[in-house]
């Protein structure tokens, strides 16, 4: 028998009313009020404006730097994070335990924490800053110190994405493919890649994401030159500083709707990768 | 598991792989502890005790003590909602779930001062009222909660749905109310999830930096919070201070890190999910 009212949760669990009631209360007051804010603002700011100041040189210059940067150390990080995955779910080593323990880290670190640890490293009095320095290369207050900051933040982002697909994958399937003939290179290319793919398309997708936003690792080793090494959220924060509202708002909607963008891709993406799981 | 690469190729991955990682990882953490007790352990407590330095520490553990509760029954009732429950919109509200990570920190706090700042929306009535939300510490917890609330919801709800209704289901049936089937069913269920969410989530809460340094004013001594303390330090060429600070910080990420992974070690197959 149809029921004409099949939005009725039929459970004979109680407190659906309670929770739903609750949880998009709370939703409502901590992210749609607050995130509708920027559109109105915005909108408010008249097409002319908006463009000026989202659009402008110095803008599209943080933009490129921040994207740039985004895309290099999430890439950076699906080469290395599919080999850090591979090992450690395939082999077995000593203090195993403590480095899967370790890729975590850049989840549990503050990020200001990260930022200033970061910089000291590298800056030409650091570590590794005065071994590169004979060399010429400046990491430090240059682009390049972005990239390093944004491969620690996303870091962990492909190693766990990827890690239970290969590990699903199991070594039956290896051995299959062995078994039949397959070289070690061939059966790498064309058993195990295919199968991982949206796994670490996900991975760098999220890596990347949260690349575009990061503030507290990045402000510190940028340069934070204007239209040479300034990042896109502190031209908001200076904006704010400057209690120039619409600007820093129009910067802000331009970030909300990459993020947004990005956000969905990553959906889509991970739509896919359980499509696949379940093929 | 053993696989069919000759030894010395294992070894090189191996090698290659965690050199990767004490370069992006160990070293800045080392850098951290070095760069706290470069001038002697004196130096490192003073620098901890000084009285903005407490005043910091005091202002996170009280925002994340608001944040974290609050930011829990938010995940246990949004989890139990879509877990337990079948609703169209549901793919919508876990987007909404999910957005606080994909937006930029920064424009997290940009927000709530468009929305609570003189400015803003509400600005002349809070005025009026002579209520401050940004730049005073209501408006640091909400910028806080907004960053942190997805991550027990996030934990919660994959392992609530991995574990079907049955069990509350049966409760039910034999005559529990609503109330105690949660409590004597679904939270032993749950525990180990909700505890690894708690972590994530409390994290987070006190190493939360873009958000709250726009949201806070940056008052010395009354709306600093130990990041962002650690910012003012660090601008100021105070170094020593500023890692010594930052150290305590790394130490509360590793116990974090400890925690998590005992959780994981004893617990993992009752945490959904496998890994983050």
């Amino acid at each position: 028998m149809w029921s004409l009212r099949r939005w009725r949760p039929r459970s004979i669990l109680p407190g659906f009313g309670l929770t739903f009631g609750f949880s998009l209360f709370y939703l409502c007051i901590i992210v749609l009020i607050p995130l509708s804010a920027i559109f109105v603002k915005t909108a408010g700011l008249g097409w002319h404006d908006f463009i000026a100041v989202a659009l402008s040189r110095r803008a599209l210059l943080a933009y490129r730097l921040r994207f740039g940067a985004a895309a290099l150390a999430a890439a950076s990080n699906s080469i290395f994070g599919l080999l850090v995955a591979w090992v450690l779910v395939l082999y077995d080593f000593p203090g195993k335990r403590i480095v899967s323990a370790l890729v975590d880290l850049p989840f549990a670190l503050p990020t200001a924490v990260a930022g200033i640890a970061l910089t000291a490293l590298y800056a030409p009095t650091g570590w590794i800053g005065a071994l590169l320095a004979p060399l010429g290369i400046k990491v430090a207050f240059e682009p390049l110190g972005v990239v390093v900051a944004l491969t620690f933040i996303g870091l962990p982002f492909v190693v766990r994405t990827v890690e239970p697909v290969l590990a699903d994958l199991g070594i039956d399937v290896e051995e299959a493919a062995a078994s039949l003939g397959a070289g070690r290179w061939q059966t790498f290319m064309r058993v195990v890649l295919p199968a991982i793919v949206p796994a670490l398309a996900t991975g760098f997708a999220l890596a990347f994401a949260r690349g575009v936003g990061e503030f507290g690792s990045v402000i510190f080793i940028a340069g934070n030159l204007p239209f040479k090494s300034e990042i896109a959220p502190l031209l908001i924060v200076q904006q704010l500083e400057q209690y120039n509202y619409a600007g820093a708002t129009a910067i802000a909607a331009t970030m909300l709707f990459a993020s947004f963008a990005v956000l969905l891709a990553i959906n889509l993406l991970q739509a896919w990768d359980r499509r696949r799981m379940e093929a | 598991m053993s696989t069919h690469e000759p030894r010395w190729l294992r070894w090189l991955l191996v090698g290659v792989a965690l050199a990767f990682l004490a370069l992006n990882l160990a070293l800045p953490l080392a850098a951290v502890f070095a760069g706290a007790l470069a001038k002697g352990l004196a130096a490192f407590r003073s620098a901890i005790a000084e009285q903005d330095a407490l005043a910091a520490m005091r202002l996170t553990l009280t925002v994340a003590a608001i944040a974290v509760p609050l930011n829990i029954v938010f995940g246990l009732a949004a989890s139990w909602a879509v877990a337990k429950f079948d609703f169209p919109g549901k793919s919508i509200v876990i987007t909404l779930i999910d957005l606080p990570l994909a937006v930029s920190p920064v424009v997290s706090g940009l927000i709530y001062v468009l929305l609570f700042g003189l400015q803003g929306w509400g600005g002349d009535w809070l005025r009026a009222h002579d209520i401050r939300i940004v730049f005073a510490v209501p408006g640091i917890v909400l910028a806080t909660m907004f960053v942190t609330f997805p991550f027990v919801a996030r934990e919660l709800i994959p392992l609530m749905l991995e574990q079907g209704r049955t069990d509350e289901e049966a409760a039910r049936s034999l005559g529990a109310s609503g109330w105690q089937t949660f409590r004597r069913v679904t939270l032993p269920n749950i525990r180990w999830g909700l505890l690894y969410g708690v972590l994530l989530c409390n994290a987070r809460a006190m190493g939360e930096f873009g958000a709250v340094s726009v949201v806070s004013g940056h008052i010395r001594g009354l709306t600093n919070t130990l990041p962002l303390h650690i910012e003012i330090l660090y601008n100021e060429y105070n170094y020593v201070a500023a890692f010594a600070v930052a150290s305590l910080l790394a130490g509360l990420a590793l116990v974090t890190l400890v925690a998590k992974s005992l959780l994981e070690w004893r617990f993992g197959d009752q945490l959904a999910g496998a890994g983050h």
